[in-house]
């Protein structure tokens, strides 16, 4: 189990760095989380609001999408460097999702 | 080098979760088996599409009378917040913190918790209006997504858990770092899918 971790001090200024830079990206994940408060509060409104159907559902399907690339690529850090597997097997997936959906959606009928 | 070798600050690495053969190994398997998840979880969503509302003759259940909003809006809240507070987890992993990351961990387990305290009432409230499992297509279809769902809260509980509980005298390493990174990889994964739940389920389901 031991493998070849080398391991190194870093520098102060390095290590100062990366500090700051992780900081940096904490507070954009919080401003991702006020984001996707924000497209949850206008989901539930817009279902409130009596609209018609036509018009809320695309709109709260868009949202629900923006909302869960948010929390794939910032939350779940697949906008980093490394990813390309993590990308490869997830929208794999998601492909395979759509057409499962679509196909119960449109072809089977009852 | 042993992989329970102590860091400091300073030293930890900056890709702590994968900076070892076996992290490495954990972060793309994981990754995988989330792809796997996504198909397993579009079966269950297209089902539900396809059998919603439909039942035996004179069913008198349908999305829009037994739905409640308010309720569905709390555990959306719980479940969005108790990702961000693994976030939080991760930056104390990042910055080998090791009491605040389990101290953070703690909050998302309280959040899952009463998330899935809710879910239970909830489900507990269908059973006892009549719509139990077997009453009908459309309350099978139901059911089984949301309670694989459910059921995922509660494997990420447990995980969690454990997890906090195996290491709390040992602390962070480069051994456990990974453990924890993919943990909470899947809390993320979990609000993925609760997302398109209460957008594709509760409010499509409202707005007719």
């Amino acid at each position: 189990m031991a493998h070849d971790v080398q391991n190194q001090m870093r520098t102060k200024t390095e290590f100062e760095y990366t500090r700051r830079r992780s900081a940096d990206e904490m507070r954009g994940q919080v401003t991702t989380f006020a984001i996707m408060i924000f497209l949850t509060l206008i989901a539930f409104t817009a279902v409130y609001a009596d609209f018609s159907p036509n018009l809320v559902v695309p709109i709260i399907l868009l949202l629900a999408v923006i909302q869960v690339i948010m929390q794939l690529y910032y939350f779940m850090h697949m906008s980093h460097k490394g990813h390309e597997n993590a990308k490869f097997f997830l929208f794999s997936g998601a492909f395979v999702a759509f057409l499962t959906v679509l196909t119960f959606v449109t072809i089977i009928w009852w | 080098m042993d992989l329970n070798t102590k860091y400091t600050p300073q030293s930890w690495p900056q890709h702590a979760e994968n900076s070892t053969l076996e992290g490495k190994n954990k972060f793309v398997g994981f990754w995988l088996f989330l792809g796997g998840e996504t198909t397993l979880f579009a079966s269950l969503f297209a089902t539900y599409l396809a059998l919603k509302n439909k039942g035996p003759e004179g069913m008198e259940f349908t999305t829009q009378e037994l739905y409640q909003l308010p309720l569905v809006f709390i555990m959306t809240m719980l479940l969005l917040t108790s990702s961000l507070t693994s976030v939080y987890a991760m930056y104390h992993m990042k910055n080998y913190n090791f009491k605040a990351m389990q101290a953070w961990l703690m909050i998302t387990v309280l959040l899952g918790a009463a998330f899935l305290g809710f879910e239970i009432y909830e489900f507990n409230h269908y059973v006892h209006e009549g719509f139990n499992y077997s009453q009908s297509a459309f309350s099978s279809s139901f059911f089984t997504l949301v309670g694989t769902h459910g059921l995922h809260v509660l494997i990420g509980l447990g995980w969690f858990i454990l997890l906090m509980l195996r290491n709390s005298k040992r602390g962070l390493n480069l051994y456990n770092a990974p453990k924890y990174y993919i943990a909470s990889l899947y809390w993320h994964f979990i609000d993925v899918v609760w997302v398109f739940i209460f957008t594709v389920v509760y409010l499509m389901g409202v707005a007719g």
